[in-house]
């Protein structure tokens, strides 16, 4: 249970001045100088120290990712790109840093950017985010006006920001597509290797970060590693943005610790489940591209990766979407397989058919139009995606419907047994079997 | 070097190698779709999939992956891959299984059937049925030029044919657009592709999605006979494979020639086949009252005879045409000797080449596939780009590779990479020499036809020359003068000296001459590049096989063979000797152009001294002995550069590329539906454009 004093997002609901000046009352913009003088070892050992791990859903340790970024400076600029691209459906922590809290962000650029090296920082905002944007922008320009960044600015260390705003596609917050449609052209994900960090943005050493990972930077920093450490459990510390979405009495995107219960979550931030916690189903516990989880497991899983990950599934964004005995699942998870499919890029080919043909099989079994041996079939058409493709969004799709098959192969069976039953009203079961 | 382990078999391998290429070097085959040697990596079909030992447990596509990605083992074994494993099969299962759920099985009508990788990778590495029962993924058929013929729905988006036109062709003309299931190859405007090489995308496709538009519904490829030969429409001797079934050319095809062509040919190299059908002189004619009569040889010989017996040598003249092989012109320059006529010509455009110079003077000295060693580019009064679109992509891939300055003076136009502007005239190199363009250790000049013809051409050639040796063009180890000629017979011409003998007549000479009724006979040997009507009262005897201009203007017509037709012998614009082989037999009655010749020797009773192609060989090889280093360049000797080198001054005449129409060069390009038909697209964007 996270204390006020602990909280990293003070204005996460936008109650006070989002500005500049209302920043640096909340305590953004001081001590930074002090901070970069120390170096950029020191600041990538602290963010080590620290155990943040990335908040944009594979929770790679932020530290350990800047360290990446070569040590000697052979002629090419290092890049900061902040990945602002919050589509994932579920999802909407960035948005608020973006909407409430936009200084956290603009500070972290800075202090990341002082930590690999970097002069200049992209930041890619969602195309959807019109006013998001706009304030970003206008509290970048703050930060400009003020001389916290830019040539020669107060903290002694130049450094620019750029905004650049996406046309709206899923698939551009994949770190390398994202990279792509930064240099103008078409996102989709680059192989790697080369990975970013040798060859990024214009070929040049790049690190691309989650808004939240940045955000929360400055105020590791200045209350020191070990704090944030102390937070959570080992491995997974820290305060995370918790995004509660679905059939829960209040749905809220909130500040919490990382580790509590789901049961803490929910009953403290959103007033309980719609109905009690007998009527919850199931639960996507960390946006939509992790496998859901059955109702019964969920109340004492921890929130956190290695707790999700002990009840088959994942942490992702911390995006929470909980739904009631009154959801159709089957639909559900069909309607995030129609999402995949029109979000693939299309550039290789498991992604590209297979994510429509998991999404028709799927579109059948909503109405129970199946044979219960194509249940089997589409697990494997789903592992047949899963690791075969370029970039993540093979296995986003395809692990939605895995754990539907894992955790509700009765209720898909159960649909089936239906539909045949209506087609065939005096139970006879047909002589031939379809093939 | 590095240590590989493939299937359990050590293999050291280049450090730049990738996976693939280790995997093969190790004698494992690959299946692939989207990876092509000659383009970029895509690494989006997925189908080349290997398993790394010690990696993610999960596949990796191995034409995008190093060897040297790959870490070594815990105690520093090398690094572990396999093709054979229960994983990379269920791999390579899985991704064609996905490749063929929105393929129509439509093989059965499917020009690529036989030819087709996916068809073949199917057998090899698929499984026997589908599991897939929704509605198949239909597209709409794109629009994209009379000479590529789409059917989409078959597009397994390997991109391959995005990445030639904007890699090899410079243009970005095919695009994907869409995404997912619908992303789609087109035009987008599905105006047609402007490339001169756009029919290798036919080659390049691996499904029949980009077929020839052409060759549509013509033949199965286990039904044609096969037969590797040499091309003649322009001078750079690509290496192709003539496909005929019967009596009748099905189709071009390119062979892989590193040297020369790598494995691209343009597209009239391709699509010229149609031609080769249609205007055929299939009999000889002779002019009886004002009009052309079929008539049998023994009566055309017998006119000929007539017409040459006991003439004066000056009062007859030859001129030799762009595809004429080396052998007719030997023969005929033989029979010339024979009536002691000096005048005869193997530049109908007038160019002022000398064989008397040396080799190196007209030769393409730092070879084709020397390009990739130049540093810098000086383009003089050419456009490769018209007048030898397989050279001028090989430019621009050395071009890609960067930093390489090219400078052009003559005509300029959108060459497929960037260049700088000197002038138009011959008086810009003379400024370029002042004022080098650029500083290069091994820079290359490259002197088209158009520097050779004109009014200037002295002067250009001269300032030509002066450039090269004041750029550094020509030292040690390094020849870069090229002359890159339009014609494959030019080269073959001069190396045999079909050119003016002593106080002989050359091609501008003879037209006057025989206006001026100085001249009584000219034979014409394909040469229809000229002005035929200012020919005057003289009698023209036409050998060649296209009832074109010299035909038209002709008193007799004496049948010949096309290049596919007959055996022969060209040599390219680097001075490499080919041969070509026939692949179908001349239709009607018409006959190889040295056997023509050898028969009206003998009606003039001096037989030249070879009655087969053989003999005619050993007799070639005597004269002209580098004529017998088949596939070989005998080098020329760069001090005959210097030869040319000398003070002349230019009027600052544009200097005009010789190929004006790309598709209608030649008379077998003229006699070309297909080739009729891209001219006049051409012309009319050139016209929207302007």
């Amino acid at each position: 249970m996270l204390s006020d004093k602990d909280r990293i997002f003070t204005n996460l609901y936008g109650q006070g001045d989002w500005g500049l000046e209302g920043a640096k009352a909340r305590g953004s913009w001081s001590g930074t100088k002090a901070l970069i003088d120390k170096g950029r070892d020191w600041l990538t050992d602290e963010v080590k120290a620290s155990g943040l791990r990335g908040r944009g859903g594979a929770g790679f340790p932020t530290g350990l990712k800047w360290s990446f970024m070569p040590k000697q400076n052979d002629g090419r600029p290092h890049y900061l790109v902040v990945n602002a691209d919050e589509s994932e459906p579920g999802t909407c922590k960035d948005r608020e840093i973006l909407r409430h809290d936009p200084h956290h962000l603009v500070e972290g650029c800075l202090l990341a950017g002082r930590g690999m090296d970097a002069h200049a920082a992209y930041i890619y905002v969602r195309g959807e985010f019109i006013r998001e944007r706009e304030r970003l922008e206008a509290a970048v320009q703050q930060a400009y006006d003020a001389n916290l960044i830019g040539k020669n600015n107060v903290h002694g260390w130049d450094f620019d920001i750029y905004v650049h705003h996406g046309a709206g596609a899923y698939i551009c917050g994949e770190e390398t597509a994202l990279l792509e449609s930064l240099e103008g052209k078409k996102g989709q994900p680059r192989l790697k290797p080369p990975f970013p960090a040798g060859m990024g943005l214009y070929g040049c050493p790049t690190t691309v970060n989650n808004v939240e990972s940045i955000a929360v930077v400055p105020e590791i920093l200045k209350r020191g590693s070990s704090w944030f450490s102390g937070l959570g459990r080992e491995n997974n510390t820290g305060t995370k943005l918790f995004c509660v979405s679905g059939h829960v009495n209040q749905p809220a995107t909130f500040e919490e610790e990382m580790g509590v219960s789901f049961r803490e979550l929910i009953d403290r931030h959103c007033g309980g489940i719609r109905g009690g916690w007998d009527n919850l189903l199931a639960v996507i516990p960390g946006g939509s591209s992790v496998p859901c989880v059955r109702g019964e497991n969920m109340p004492d899983a921890l929130m956190d990766f290695d707790g999700l990950r002990d009840v088959g599934s994942s942490l992702g964004t911390a995006a929470v979407i909980v739904m009631d005995n009154s959801t159709d699942i089957i639909k559900a998870i069909w309607r995030l397989a129609a999402f995949y499919k029109h979000e693939s890029c299309g550039q290789c080919t498991p992604c590209r058919e297979g994510t429509g043909w998991m999404m028709r099989v799927m579109e059948r079994m909503v109405r129970g139009e199946a044979g219960k041996r194509e249940i089997d079939m589409l697990f494997e058409v789903t592992k047949q995606v899963e690791g075969h493709t370029i970039c993540a969004l093979g296995d986003a799709a395809a692990w939605p419907i895995q754990g539907l098959i894992r955790n509700f192969r009765d209720v898909i069976e159960e649909r089936i047994d239906e539909y045949t039953y209506n087609a065939n009203p005096d139970g006879a079961v047909p002589s031939v079997a379809a093939e | 070097m590095t240590l590989i382990k493939v299937d359990g078999q050590e293999i050291e391998v280049p450090d730049h190698y990738t996976l693939m290429q280790a995997c093969e070097a190790a004698g494992a085959e690959i299946p692939r779709f989207c990876y092509h040697e000659r383009l970029s990596v895509a690494g989006n079909c997925r189908m080349c999939l290997v398993e790394v030992k010690g990696g993610p447990p999960k596949p990796a596509a191995s034409c995008a992956m190093g060897v040297r990605d790959l870490r070594p083992g815990p105690e520093g074994q090398p690094p572990e891959v396999f093709t054979n494993t229960p994983m990379v099969k269920k791999a390579r299962e899985g991704v064609m299984e996905f490749l063929l759920i929105n393929h129509p099985l439509d093989c059965p009508i499917c020009d690529q059937g036989g030819e087709c990788d996916l068809q073949d990778q199917a057998m090899a590495y698929g499984v026997d049925s589908s599991r897939y029962h929704e509605n198949k993924r239909a597209v709409e058929d794109k629009y994209i030029g009379p000479l590529v013929k789409t059917i989409m729905t078959r597009c397994i988006h390997c991109t391959r044919c995005v990445r030639f036109t904007t890699e090899v062709a410079g243009i970005s003309e095919l695009g994907l657009i869409g995404r997912g299931e619908d992303a789609e190859i087109t035009t987008y405007l599905e105006s047609a592709m402007s490339s001169e090489l756009q029919g290798n995308v036919i080659d390049l496709c691996p499904v029949g999605a980009l077929t020839s538009r052409p060759y549509a519904f013509q033949a199965r490829p286990w039904e044609l006979n096969k037969t590797e030969t040499i091309d003649v429409m322009d001078a750079v001797g690509s290496n192709i494979r003539v496909d005929s079934r019967g009596r009748e050319v099905m189709r071009v095809m390119p062979r892989v020639n590193e040297a020369v062509n790598e494995e691209w040919i343009s597209d009239k190299t391709r699509f010229i086949w149609d031609g080769l059908k249609s205007q055929r002189l299939d009999r000889p004619y002779v002019k009886k009252n004002k009009r052309l009569q079929p008539v049998s040889w023994t009566e055309a010989l017998a006119a000929v005879a007539k017409e040459l017996k006991g003439k004066a040598g000056d009062k007859v003249a030859a001129i030799a045409g762009d595809m004429a092989s080396v052998e007719d012109m030997y023969a005929l320059k033989v029979l010339m000797g024979a009536m002691a006529s000096p005048n005869l010509d193997c530049r109908p455009a007038g160019s002022v080449m000398d064989p008397a110079n040396g080799r190196a003077s007209y030769i393409f000295n730092p070879s084709i596939a020397g390009i990739e060693d130049a540093d810098a580019l000086l383009i003089i009064g050419a456009n490769p780009r018209k007048e030898a679109a397989v050279l001028n992509a090989r430019i621009r891939k050395r071009f890609r590779q960067g930093p390489f300055p090219i400078a052009v003076i003559g005509e300029g136009g959108d060459l497929r990479y960037d260049y700088e502007h000197l002038g138009t005239g011959a008086d810009a190199i003379a400024k370029a020499i002042d004022n080098p363009p650029f500083k290069a250790e091994r820079p290359l000049v490259l002197v088209g036809e158009g520097a050779f013809t004109g009014p200037d051409a002295d002067a250009t050639v001269k300032l030509a020359a002066e450039a090269a040796k004041k750029l550094g063009a020509i030292k040690d180890g390094w020849n870069g003068f090229g002359v890159l000629h339009n014609a494959a017979s030019r080269v073959g011409g001069l190396d045999i000296g079909f050119v003016p003998g002593k106080d002989g007549k050359d091609t501008a000479a003879i037209i006057e001459g025989a206006q001026a009724g100085d001249i009584d006979t000219v034979i014409l040997l394909g040469a229809d590049e000229i002005d035929v009507n200012a020919l005057g009262e003289a009698k023209v005897i036409y050998v060649g096989s296209h009832g074109d201009a010299g035909a038209h203007r002709a008193d007799l017509i004496l049948p010949a063979a096309a290049y596919t037709e007959q055996n022969g012998t060209y040599v390219n614009t680097e001075g490499r000797v080919q041969l070509a082989n026939r692949a179908v037999f001349p239709p009607g009655d018409a006959k190889e152009g040295w056997a023509i010749f050898r028969a009206i020797s003998g009606q003039l009773g001096s037989p030249l001294g070879f009655d087969s192609m053989t003999q005619l060989r050993a007799a070639l090889h005597n004269d002209v002995p580098h004529m017998s280093g088949w596939d070989e360049i005998a080098i020329g000797d760069p001090s005959d550069i210097e030869k040319l080198a000398g003070k002349a001054k230019p009027s600052g005449a544009a200097l005009i590329s010789p190929v004006g129409d790309f598709y209608l060069t030649n008379p077998i390009a003229r006699a070309s539906a297909v080739m009729a038909e891209c001219s006049q697209l051409a012309l009319g964007q050139k016209q929207a454009a302007e």
